[in-house]
């Protein structure tokens, strides 16, 4: 699963570790996240994120 | 109007703002400095500029060492106007000069200024020649805004630190060896507390990128300058950042007739029996950027308020919104309050301690005034468990 990056402030969306704090459970691809989650660095929607080239 | 030489060939060349009392709701009782430094090596070197307001002043000091017009490169660490706002003014003087700002930095400067000033993006990393001396620029996205970075020179072992390790405080002196340093110290908690405490996750990367540079001077942007005690702010800020607590309770309330406030005092002296420091802060006589402060080595935060017309006081929303906004979370919270009729005081104050992070604790309620034997309830309730 692919990794996205906050384009605000640089955070890193790992799938394989989801985002706990957040509601978002290990194992969750981006695309899977509901569109009211928010970075949990800065608080930027996901439509600021950008998919991280690997 | 005098620079300040801070080694040789680098200077202080920022304001000094002895008025300012409130930053956007901060109080800053001290006043406070907003720190341009200049550097003297082949290319002329400006980190950050003043509030837009103390343009003068800062040109002033400045040119007591060269022609504004000579300089070469503004390296703009921070869009935040209190340190970018006389970049137009600055750079009608040297319209040559090269801006160097994190890529977030150019694009917030665009939007703040709508001038094609020629930009360059500063990379992390990345190593900037002045001359004989370099700089070093380090991201710090959202420590606190998402463009801030810092910059190292190594030849000089200094830390230019922008907005971290700052202090509000406005004085005649710049280094931390000439002004009371439990002074520095309080203000730099009551920054940390007000400015950065949401992001100390952000914090402990920079430390840790910071622990590898051989840091002799930490220059920040606010207030006093580091020489003498590096360590110390370098070691509050590990602590701070580490989301570190003792053994103490801060009780905030605001009250009616008296009933919350012999709540808050019942509770008080639950904490003083089982040895735990505390703090009483009524809201009608404490700012909330001075409970935050209180807050920022707490274990726990009780919060009270009566019902008023089915609601909390609007005192106590003010400083639970503020509060959200910067809690760091991993904390215990206690609601409580007195009521008339309907009681919802308690439950709406916990929606919003839960919303801020903390965990919550079982809270008290008391219809219309509390008698001794209510009053001595809450208290061995309350030893019981902390
Ligand atoms: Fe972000
Ligand atoms: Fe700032
Ligand atoms: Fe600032």
């Amino acid at each position: 699963m692919k990794k996205y990056r906050c384009t605000i402030c640089g955070y890193i969306y790992d799938p394989a570790q989801g985002d706990p704090d957040g509601g978002i459970e290990p194992g969750t691809a981006f695309d899977a996240i509901p569109d009211d989650w928010v970075c949990p660095v800065c608080g930027v929607s996901k439509d600021m994120f950008e998919e991280v080239e690997e | 109007m005098e620079p300040v030489k801070i080694k040789e060939g680098v200077y202080w060349v920022g304001a000094v703002d002895w008025g300012l009392r409130n930053f956007h709701g901060y109080s800053t009782s001290r006043g406070s400095t907003y720190n341009a430094y200049l550097i003297i090596d082949e290319k002329i070197t400006l980190i950050d500029t003043v509030k837009e307001r103390f343009f003068d002043e800062m040109t002033e000091r400045i040119s007591k060492i060269i022609d504004p017009s000579k300089i070469d490169i503004i390296v703009s660490q921070h869009v935040e106007m209190d340190h970018s706002g006389s970049l137009p003014r600055l750079m009608e003087l040297c319209p040559g000069a090269e801006i160097y700002a994190s890529p977030n930095g150019v694009r917030g400067l665009k939007a703040h200024y709508r001038k094609a000033w020629p930009f360059k993006e500063a990379k992390g990393g990345d190593t900037l020649s002045m001359g004989e001396r370099s700089l070093r620029f380090l991201l710090t996205p959202m420590v606190h805004w998402p463009d801030n970075m810092v910059s190292f020179c190594p030849e000089e072992k200094i830390l230019f630190s922008n907005d971290s390790f700052g202090q509000h405080i406005a004085s005649s002196e710049r280094f931390d060896d000439s002004y009371p340093f439990d002074t520095v110290m309080e203000e730099a908690a009551k920054y940390y507390a007000n400015i950065v405490l949401p992001y100390s996750p952000q914090v402990r990367k920079e430390l840790e990128a910071a622990s590898g540079l051989d840091v002799a001077v930490i220059a920040p942007s606010h207030g006093l300058v580091f020489r003498s005690k590096v360590k110390n702010i370098i070691g509050a800020y590990q602590e701070w950042a580490g989301n570190k607590t003792k053994k103490k309770a801060v009780i905030v309330y605001d009250t009616m007739w008296k009933s919350t406030e012999k709540m808050a005092v019942s509770l008080a002296s639950a904490f003083e029996s089982k040895a735990y420091g505390f703090k009483m802060m009524s809201l009608g006589e404490n700012h909330i950027s001075d409970i935050m402060t209180e807050f920022l080595d707490a274990e726990i935060l009780c919060v009270g308020s009566p019902t008023l017309n089915n609601n909390m006081l609007p005192t106590t929303a003010s400083f639970l919104t503020y509060l959200k906004g910067l809690s760091p979370g991993g904390r215990k919270a206690l609601a409580f309050g007195s009521y008339g009729w309907g009681g919802q005081s308690v439950s709406l104050m916990e929606k919003e301690l839960e919303a801020a992070g903390l965990s919550l604790m079982e809270g008290f309620k008391v219809n219309y005034v509390p008698d001794e034997a209510q009053l001595k309830n809450i208290k061995e309730d309350l030893e019981k468990r902390i």
